[in-house]
């Protein structure tokens, strides 16, 4: 295959070294480090708005965390000796310190984070659920089933202090990956100072907008209102990183320009033609000044509740793409143009193979998959706290008898201190007769009560389920389908040049 | 205190252990001592005439894939001042089979025969995750094979473009120096091959190389020495067109 080269490429840099499998890469660890940190803002700084998304954040930072590695791990041309890294780690080298990072992250921030915040949940479903998933939530529980309200204190406490820990380590997690490409001096496209500080930024936006869709994703497939209140504020500190993030890159650009050293005639010939529409179409227009606006505008006029709802929908599309198109410029970019800066090549994906479309599709699709199945296992919906927005349809399920959804209730948080209050050594006091309305504060629970997995609550079984677990994961899947958009109109654009 | 049973259970776990000492050691040649020497390279550009010899041994002597070049040539023509920022080159195959006649007018036009310049403080290996890029106490630098991942970060660190991810055997490779001719006291595939002598393989740590006295009484630069790496590859009346 003869590869269209333009003016005069070095012999050995017609193909390019690193392939859209690590684009996927530093898009997928950003989306971890930013779902991190937005759930970090309700514990660490107390914005309690954001509290319905606090887990669902966790859970969706733990699915993708759990993808970074895969692509990299592709991407090798001996993959089997990838644990070499661990083993003998060339300690000057920045990409030797993933592993590490990877680790530290994985291990001693987030899945300890989530274990100890849904301990409590965890512990209750071991002694409730039968078969199979007794097993699995015994085994959860890792041997500690003391829900005592000092356990849970000390929980509390230690999982403050994770998190504490765990905002640093998401810094570090993509700053690395900002420095693996800011440190490569030879590259002048990469070799940027700024290159760490914007990676975080972006990881950060991108994140940020993830878990607001996934958010509002849920709640339309749980028939549940969205907070808006909380979806709100997500988007307000969308709109301040978005605003730092395009600051920095602007500023990074400004500086190229400015300075104009031996490699701005290069990158200035590609933003005009390779990059055009990957940085300045996808990238800067549709990826961060529309959705700048947009959410600035909202800010500013009072926009009604449902088109709020799709004008936040639509920016954080958007945000994604134009993420992922930043990571394409970035990582395909910096490949195209010789380091002599006397000529183009052009990178054609491949749709079946190794590092292929459809494998970068496969995986930016599986963390989906993995944050359903996630979501089956650890409910994460907290709905403490009375919501707001769709009073209309919430009336209207009332009225129609299903209670228990949408109306303002207590979530399975305080169900289940009931529950502990009631439950005495000698056995549920009252049978449950009343309605599900948690709204009564006095539920009593009998033996045959149980867990629905769809709308996580208490119930004795003639509790409605609103959707089967099939379509949970459809519609995950579709909502992933954007992603994929990314990858075919960036790729197939690119060709065109 | 190890007992006998102790020691026993220890050596197969030394043993692995060794595996991983010995990583990154080249082969040493019988007689041949690496501490007394500290290789380069001479290229004295004036005298290339773009025969492609030294491609054509390179890739015998190395078994150098097709489309791949561990060394390779450039032909650069340079017509008027504008041209010094952006010359025209050309390089079909690597050079590999000579250059056709060239169309452009006027100008001045040379040959610049490229390979890794084996830099002291060599980005490639820095940036190798498992150290599977190497220093040889002579200060070559080296790839294990055995050992490489293939990532390509190395790749993507040589500001020259020296290196390649081998198609088959899916690990990075480069110019070796012909490690194993030079430390068998032979010279390069390339040097041997090179019908002008544009190439020189130059010994720094002997007192006795001519590259001392051509260094001394020639004016040479190194390729891209903004970057401050160390390159041991001295080109001799380089145009600062070159890149």
């Amino acid at each position: 295959m003869t590869v269209p080269v333009e003016g005069f490429m070095y012999p050995n840099e017609v193909e390019l070294a690193w392939s859209v499998l690590i684009v996927v890469y530093p898009y997928v660890t950003g989306l971890v480090a930013g779902a991190f940190i937005l759930a970090s803002l309700e514990r660490i700084f107390h914005v309690t708005a954001v509290k319905p998304t606090y887990r669902l954040a966790l859970l969706t930072a733990l699915a993708f965390l759990l993808v970074a590695p895969m692509p990299l791990q592709l991407h090798l041309g001996h993959p089997e000796r990838s644990l070499e890294m661990y083993l003998t780690p060339n300690r000057y080298s920045a990409m030797a310190m993933f592993g590490f990072v990877y680790i530290w992250y994985l291990m001693a921030v987030l899945l300890l984070e989530i274990w100890l915040d849904f301990r409590r949940e965890i512990v209750l479903l071991s002694q409730s659920t039968t078969g199979w998933k007794r097993l699995l939530y015994r085994a959860l529980t890792l041997g500690s089933s003391n829900i005592s309200e000092g356990a849970l204190r000390l929980d509390e406490k230690v999982g403050w202090m994770i998190t504490l820990i765990g905002i640093p380590s998401a810094f570090l997690l993509h700053g690395y990956v900002g420095f693996i490409f800011g440190s490569v001096k030879a590259n002048p496209w990469w070799s940027s100072p700024l290159m760490p500080v914007v990676f975080i930024f972006s990881a950060m936006v991108s994140g940020i907008a993830l878990v607001m869709l996934v958010y509002m994703a849920m709640m339309k497939i749980r028939r549940q209102p969205i907070d808006m209140r909380c979806v709100d504020t997500v988007a307000r500190f969308l709109l301040y990183t978005f605003i730092i993030d395009f600051a920095l890159e602007m500023l990074d650009l400004v500086h190229r320009i400015y300075e104009a050293d031996e490699s701005f005639r290069s990158l200035d010939f590609m933003l005009h033609t390779k990059l055009f529409f990957s940085q300045v179409i996808l990238q800067v227009w549709l990826g961060t000044v529309a959705p700048i606006l947009t959410i600035g505008l909202i800010q500013i006029f009072d926009v009604p509740e449902k088109l709020r709802r799709l004008a936040y929908a639509v920016c954080g599309c958007l945000t994604l793409v134009g993420i992922f198109a930043m990571r394409w410029n970035v990582v395909i970019g910096g490949q195209l143009f010789s380091k002599s800066f006397l000529g183009y090549t052009t990178y054609k994906v491949d749709l079946i193979s190794r590092e292929g479309e459809l494998i970068a599709t496969a995986l930016l699709i599986l963390p989906f998959i993995i944050l359903a199945v996630l979501m089956k296992i650890l409910p994460p919906w907290l709905e403490g706290q009375p919501v707001s927005g769709d009073r209309r349809r919430r009336r209207r399920r009332i009225e129609a008898g299903g209670k228990q959804h949408g109306a303002d209730h207590w979530g399975p948080r305080c169900f289940l201190l009931q529950r502990m209050k009631t439950s005495s050594p000698s056995g549920p006091s009252t049978s449950f007769t009343s309605s599900l309305d948690c709204t009564a504060r006095q539920p009593a629970f009998n033996s045959q009560d149980s867990y629905c997995f769809n709308c996580p609550r208490w119930t004795s079984g003639i509790h409605r389920r609103p959707f089967g677990g099939a379509l949970h994961a459809r519609l995950l899947i579709l909502l992933s389908w954007y992603n994929q958009a990314g990858i075919l109109l960036t790729g197939h654009f690119m060709k065109l040049y | 205190m190890i007992t006998r049973r102790k020691l026993l259970m220890l050596l197969p776990a030394a043993a692995f252990a060794w595996e991983y000492v010995m990583a990154g050691t080249a082969e040493s040649a019988p007689g041949y001592n690496r501490d007394q020497h500290w290789w380069g390279m001479l290229m004295d550009i004036d005298k290339c005439i773009g025969c492609g010899s030294c491609v054509r041994a390179c890739a015998n002597e190395n078994d150098v894939p097709e489309g791949y070049f561990r060394t390779w040539m450039e032909r650069y023509h340079v017509s008027d001042w504008q041209q010094e920022v952006t010359p025209q080159v050309d390089s079909p195959n690597g050079g590999k089979n000579g250059f056709p006649p060239s169309e452009a007018q006027g100008g001045k036009n040379f040959f610049v025969p490229k390979l890794c310049n084996h830099c002291v403080d060599s980005p490639c290996v820095q940036v190798c995750p498992v150290g599977s890029t190497f220093h040889t106490p002579d200060s070559v630098v080296l790839v294990d094979e055995t050992y490489c991942l293939g990532c390509r970060y190395c790749i993507q660190a040589c500001p020259y473009g020296s290196r390649f991810l081998h198609p088959t055997r899916r690990t990075a490779q480069k110019c070796t120096l012909c490690y194993h001719r030079i430390t068998r006291g032979l010279t390069t595939a390339c040097c041997e091959n090179c019908p002008t002598g544009t190439r020189q393989l130059a010994d720094l740590k002997n007192p006795n190389d001519p590259i001392h006295e051509f260094l001394k009484t020639h004016s040479v630069l190194v390729l891209k020495p903004h970057l401050a790496i160390g390159a041991k590859v001295f080109y001799h009346d380089l145009d600062g067109s070159v890149r």
